[in-house]
């Protein structure tokens, strides 16, 4: 079974349906949304029902949701802005959709989670080999897979080994040997950081064990134009062009 | 796990009897009900050493996605968390280690032997896969004749990470074969194959390892300044130009190699074609001087951090300029050759072969018309010289081919497989009514060649 793992959505509904579309068209079966549904972008009500209307999906939260319901505290200036104008924007059905998720999900020997997974609620970030260990030492998965940094990455560890990085290249599947743990950052679909534009996201291949890193090219004006009209901050939409 | 024992079964195949036991994975000859040809089953032991387990995890990798004969096919593999192993093809044939003891071997057999493994690494580096262990138990030559390469436990796919990147406290690798890139930690390079094949020849050639059989650290460095003897200084017999092939294997600069393993299969296919250099000259062994001063000049660059690592291989295509000489078509071959000059200048490290073909009647025609025919391929020969010498820049190597064939555009397409190019460059004459008709030269071999294909037209008058 295919299953397409989609994290960072970040109400951006031109990126979400390229990525669904694409996934679609590889022949997913199953879906995983990562957290951050919702945030920085234009269409929160468009993505969070779309979600919780997909059938054959887990949903993980992320911090950017748990601010809707809770505290944007801790949050940036900028993000801050962001949630405040989306709780405007989602009824309360939607917001309670948003309550009930998990902070992980585990499915055999799959971990799903919106960031690292030793103390999911600290939110804090894989971004190198050292917290890629961490979080891959606080469970026996065999693949964990996040979000939160907006960009892809792969990371390995063997058996009393350290933790090593992979920067994926292209999109050619990537065999995850049962030897090792592994730990797929899946990117971001509403909101690439790695300067590249495109949608990001992963296929899973469970029969196989093979991860592939996609990239879904979709309207970035279209999303960028709609921030802008929404009064939300300038660079928010800028950025996307840029994919950082 | 299981007792493993001729007659146990996993999987679904019967084990037959256990061929090899090595330190790192024992050998079975398996049957199974549903594939015909012979397999053997390679099943790892050690499963609590975590180094021994990457090598199978590194097969397990990369040998299910090779395609093409020169890697034994991969049937099944048995999941490490239960009973890990791999089915794969037995090649059959013999491996390269059986000719050791028969060095030194004449040039014809090396030449042979080279082409072939060249070839198979050619293949192997086009899939992104680096083997990084050639030496001679690991090339096997199938009975019909093919080179194949086996064990890919140390190997490294371009596309996937490095397992063994953990393991790298030490480098990983052969000691008489393993490439100075290889000892800096390098395992990206495909030039550490070529330098390793390069090893390989050398012992074939003159029964002498180049670097010796060095067994620590220390000693395997000593090839950054110790330069091998001359082959022809050991076996006089040996032309210069197998010499000159061999110690360009054996540079330690990767960019003073062949870049590509396919060029390497090319000039050993076309002996009288290689450019000699001071290479095939060497006739004694480097002076204790020299040495001195080279590993004065590795240390001083180590001192000052200048060894890292080689820049990437740059892009290293075979491309083959077709050229019809014929009459009236010079305006054409002058086009033919601007267009290549310009793919050229893409790509510096690209190798030129200029083909043209003479063509012959389906029916040998002995005498007189032998001797006019030798003329006729001389002067060919002259023509197309004379139209590449423009595109001879520096140090670029450039062959001059005239086929003697009956059919132009199955010629041209049957070159380019036998020397495994990347692009061919042909112009297309006007477009007659006559050759739409009988089909041209050029669009028979864009249909048929088995790479890419870029057509040269003439600017055409437009009609008003």
């Amino acid at each position: 079974m295919l299953i397409a793992l989609l994290s960072d959505i970040h109400a951006n509904r031109e990126a979400f349906d390229a990525c669904m579309a694409q996934a679609r068209r590889a022949g997913a079966e199953r879906f995983v949304f990562l957290g951050d549904l919702v945030g920085y972008g234009a269409d929160p009500s468009y993505v969070v029902d779309q979600v919780a209307r997909c059938e054959n999906a887990s949903v993980i939260l992320g911090n950017h949701d748990e601010a809707v319901f809770g505290s944007a505290g801790g949050m940036n200036a900028v993000a801050r802005a962001a949630i405040e104008w989306t709780r405007s924007r989602l009824d309360r059905a939607q917001i309670d959709f948003l309550r009930a998720l998990p902070r992980t999900a585990r499915e055999g020997d799959l971990l799903f989670v919106h960031s690292d997974a030793s103390r999911p609620e600290d939110w804090r970030y894989v971004a190198d080999a050292e917290s890629a260990e961490r979080s891959l030492r606080a469970s026996d998965a065999h693949v964990t897979f996040c979000g939160h940094t907006h960009r892809p990455q792969l990371y390995h560890r063997a058996p009393q080994r350290s933790a090593m990085f992979f920067a994926p290249d292209g999109q050619m599947p990537t065999p995850l040997s049962r030897g090792r743990q592994w730990l797929a950052v899946a990117g971001s679909v509403g909101q690439p950081r790695d300067r590249n534009p495109a949608a990001a996201f992963c296929l899973y291949d469970m029969s196989r064990r093979e991860l592939s890193f996609r990239r879904a090219p979709y309207d970035v004006a279209a999303a960028a134009g709609k921030i802008v009209a929404a009064r939300l901050p300038d660079i928010l939409s800028e950025r996307l062009f840029l994919g950082r | 796990m299981m007792i493993l024992r001729p007659g146990a079964i996993v999987d679904g195949f019967t084990l037959g009897p256990q061929l090899h036991t090595g330190g790192m994975a024992t050998l079975w000859r398996v049957t199974h009900p549903d594939i015909a040809a012979p397999v053997l089953m390679k099943i790892p032991t050690l499963l609590s050493d975590p180094t021994a387990i990457v090598g199978f995890e590194m097969e397990e990798m990369i040998l299910p996605r090779l395609v093409g004969r020169s890697a034994p096919r991969c049937y099944a593999v048995g999941d490490l968390a239960r009973q890990p192993y791999l089915v794969m093809e037995d090649i059959g044939g013999r491996s390269l280690l059986s000719l050791i003891d028969q060095a030194p071997l004449p040039v014809e057999t090396l030449r042979d032997i080279g082409a072939k493994t060249a070839g198979a690494l050619a293949d192997l580096h086009a899939q992104n896969v680096l083997h990084l262990d050639v030496k001679p138990s690991n090339v096997m030559l199938r009975e019909t004749g093919e080179a194949a390469l086996v064990d890919f436990g140390l190997s490294r796919h371009l596309r996937m990470p490095d397992l063994l990147a953990e393991e790298l406290r030490v480098p990983v690798g052969t000691g008489p074969y393993i490439s100075p890139e290889q000892l800096r930690r390098d395992r990206s390079d495909p030039r550490s194959d070529i330098f390793a094949l390069g090893v390989l020849l050398y012992h074939l050639a003159v029964a002498r390892r180049p670097f010796g059989q060095p067994t620590t650290l220390s000693g395997l460095r000593e090839r950054f300044w110790r330069a091998p003897a001359p082959l022809r200084a050991l076996q006089p017999q040996l032309p210069p130009w197998f010499q000159e092939v061999v110690l360009r294997c054996l540079e330690i600069d990767p960019a003073a190699r062949y870049q590509s393993a396919a060029q390497l299969r090319f000039d050993l296919q076309n002996p009288n074609q290689i450019v000699l250099t001071e290479r095939a000259e060497r006739v004694r062994p480097a002076s204790s001087a020299a040495i001195l001063r080279r590993r004065v000049a590795y240390l001083r660059a180590r001192a000052a951090g200048e060894i890292s690592a080689a820049p990437k291989p740059p892009d290293a295509p075979i491309v083959v300029a077709a050229v019809d000489l014929g009459d009236g078509g010079e305006n054409l071959a002058d086009a033919v050759r601007a267009m290549t000059g310009r793919i050229l200048e893409t790509a510096p490290a690209a190798r030129l072969a200029c083909v043209a073909v003479m063509k012959t009647g389906r029916v040998f025609e002995a005498g007189a018309a032998d001797a006019e025919g030798r003329n006729r391929h001389v002067q060919m020969m002259v023509e197309l010289r004379a139209w590449a010498r423009p595109l001879q820049k520096g140090a670029r190597n450039v062959t001059i081919h005239v086929l003697e064939e009956p059919n132009v555009a199955d010629a041209i397409v049957a070159f380019a497989r036998e020397s495994r190019a990347d692009q061919i460059v042909l112009g297309a004459r006007g477009a007659s009514s006559l050759r739409r008709y009988l089909g041209s030269v050029s669009a028979r071999v864009a249909a048929t060649a088995p790479c890419a294909v870029t057509i040269v037209r003439l600017p055409q008058a437009r009609e008003s």
